[in-house]
């Protein structure tokens, strides 16, 4: 792994960035700040008809959940889930559920009632479960694939999702069994602070 | 959080709650988020001369070039430096009301002297030279309100801006640690839009801008307008003589503009610098 070339100084980004790679037919937002909360169904209703307007053939929502809010059976296996509007559940079929891919579990609206009625629960998720069901009403080809982490270095986390999307949608090449070598963004340099005061020892 | 070694840093917290969106705001709900909306609105307020200006024709200020100082230290130097000259007039101010600037609630009057404030002044030679110093704490909420109020009121065309912003030193992330002569220090950034040479190294990967400063910037970047921002990074919390100085080199494009007063000494800085006395001292 090598840093990214791009960390010149100087080189500004803001809070809201889009990428684009013609050759591969992909473009990507990267989302580096979180929403105000009271602008939230705004930014969803935004975003939705911006993806509809743009027409994507299919759009990915990388997103994560709070791991200590899983439950006994979420704690087993991966922690690696997804979500797909029916919309893009006609393009891509039974392809996710046949990588053995799992699907968000839905959650009791009250729990411990019985035949209470289920919800889409995605703690810590911010506008992923917006985006989503607002996609889901507009028809959108949407499948959000996230992973239950917690607070903290979240790199390998980062490398984790991003290898299992690239099992399905081979956007880097990899020999096999093996992980791509992925370039490390400059942001993620010195994460937990400066260098240490040499006076300390 | 806190490092290996006992430092405290200021790291938020990346991950979002849900929105519940699944409850319905009944009518009492709905007015209870629309007064805290209310109350937490930015207001610019504009003297009569610029308001006449932005009613007649264009609803736009011709302006060439703004200037925001950030912070105390930024405020100070323009003060001392740049609005000393009396060439200058308080046109307006931008009054906002949250959790840390309860002060600007007024919206009726102008702030008191030394009280946290926004306020916009204006070259009496030369009216295309706007500054701003804003020494009150904006929220995340109100930036962009700020900005989009700010700048709807200039015109784009031909406008440059320079913003001075003070930071903390415990900001800076750095792989070598820094100490002693080398604090306080200027990094600058620009948008795509500037064309011109900044006076001092540009800020590395991985710091981050953040707060009013970064807003500012953003709302550059976005509409190509040519904007460079110098962040001075400094260990004294309060205000600052040194610290003032460091922002000195920004009087060379400064003096393109307007005419100014040679540059004040030491001592008249620290005459804009509060003096922090020490209220109590446990030895003596």
């Amino acid at each position: 792994m090598n840093w990214n070339a791009d960390c010149e100084p100087g080189l500004i980004l803001i809070h809201r960035f889009m990428y684009s790679s013609p050759e591969l037919r992909l473009a990507v937002l990267q989302i580096r700040t979180p929403i105000i909360q009271t602008k939230s169904k705004k930014f969803c209703k935004l975003m939705v008809s911006w993806i509809k307007a743009s027409g994507f053939s299919r759009t990915v929502l990388l997103s994560s959940s709070h791991a200590y809010q899983r439950d006994d059976q979420q704690l087993l296996g991966t922690p690696l889930r997804y979500l797909q509007t029916p919309s893009m559940q006609k393009v891509t079929g039974d392809r996710l559920k046949e990588m053995e891919w799992r699907e968000m579990e839905t959650v009791s609206t009250f729990p411990g009632v019985t035949d209470s009625e289920q919800r889409l629960y995605i703690p810590g998720g911010g506008a992923t479960k917006g985006l989503f069901t607002d996609s889901c009403a507009e028809d959108i080809p949407l499948v959000v694939v996230l992973i239950f982490c917690s607070e903290g270095d979240n790199i390998p986390d980062a490398f984790t999702l991003l290898n299992h999307l690239n099992t399905w949608l081979h956007l880097v090449d990899a020999p096999a069994q093996m992980q791509p070598k992925w370039r490390i963004p400059a942001s993620w340099r010195l994460l937990f602070g400066s260098g240490i005061p040499p006076a300390l020892f | 959080m806190a490092t290996f070694f006992g430092e405290v840093l200021s790291v938020y917290s990346r991950a979002v709650e849900e929105c519940d969106e699944d409850l319905d705001e009944n009518e009492e709900d709905e007015q209870i988020h629309r007064e805290i909306e209310e109350n937490r609105e930015v207001h610019i307020e504009w003297g009569p001369e610029v308001t006449q200006s932005l009613g007649s024709g264009s609803n736009t200020l011709q302006c060439s070039d703004l200037i925001i100082a950030v912070g105390q230290n930024a405020a100070g130097f323009l003060s001392a430096c740049v609005l000393n000259a009396e060439s200058w007039d308080a046109v307006g101010c931008a009054s906002l009301w949250n959790e840390r600037s309860r002060g600007s609630s007024r919206q009726s009057s102008a702030p008191l002297p030394g009280e946290p404030a926004c306020l916009f002044y204006r070259h009496r030679d030369n009216p295309a030279v706007l500054i701003c110093q804003s020494t009150c704490y904006i929220a995340e909420d109100q930036l962009f309100q700020w900005t989009e109020k700010v700048f709807g009121c200039l015109q784009n065309r031909g406008l440059n801006v320079m913003v001075l912003s003070d930071s903390p030193m415990a900001e800076y992330k750095t792989s070598e640690y820094l100490y002693g002569s080398t604090i306080p220090f200027i990094r600058s950034l620009k948008s795509s839009a500037y064309k011109c040479q900044a006076f001092c190294p540009a800020v590395e990967q991985p710091n981050i801008l953040t707060g009013l400063p970064a807003a500012v910037l953003s709302h550059c970047q976005v509409h190509q307008i040519p904007a460079v921002l110098y962040q001075c990074y400094s260990d004294v919390i309060s205000p600052d003589s040194v610290t003032m100085e460091t922002y000195k080199p920004a009087l060379t494009s400064l003096s393109k503009l307007v005419k100014l007063e040679s540059c004040p000494s030491a001592d008249v800085l620290r005459k804009f610098a509060k003096i922090s006395e020490t209220q109590s001292n446990l030895y003596t």
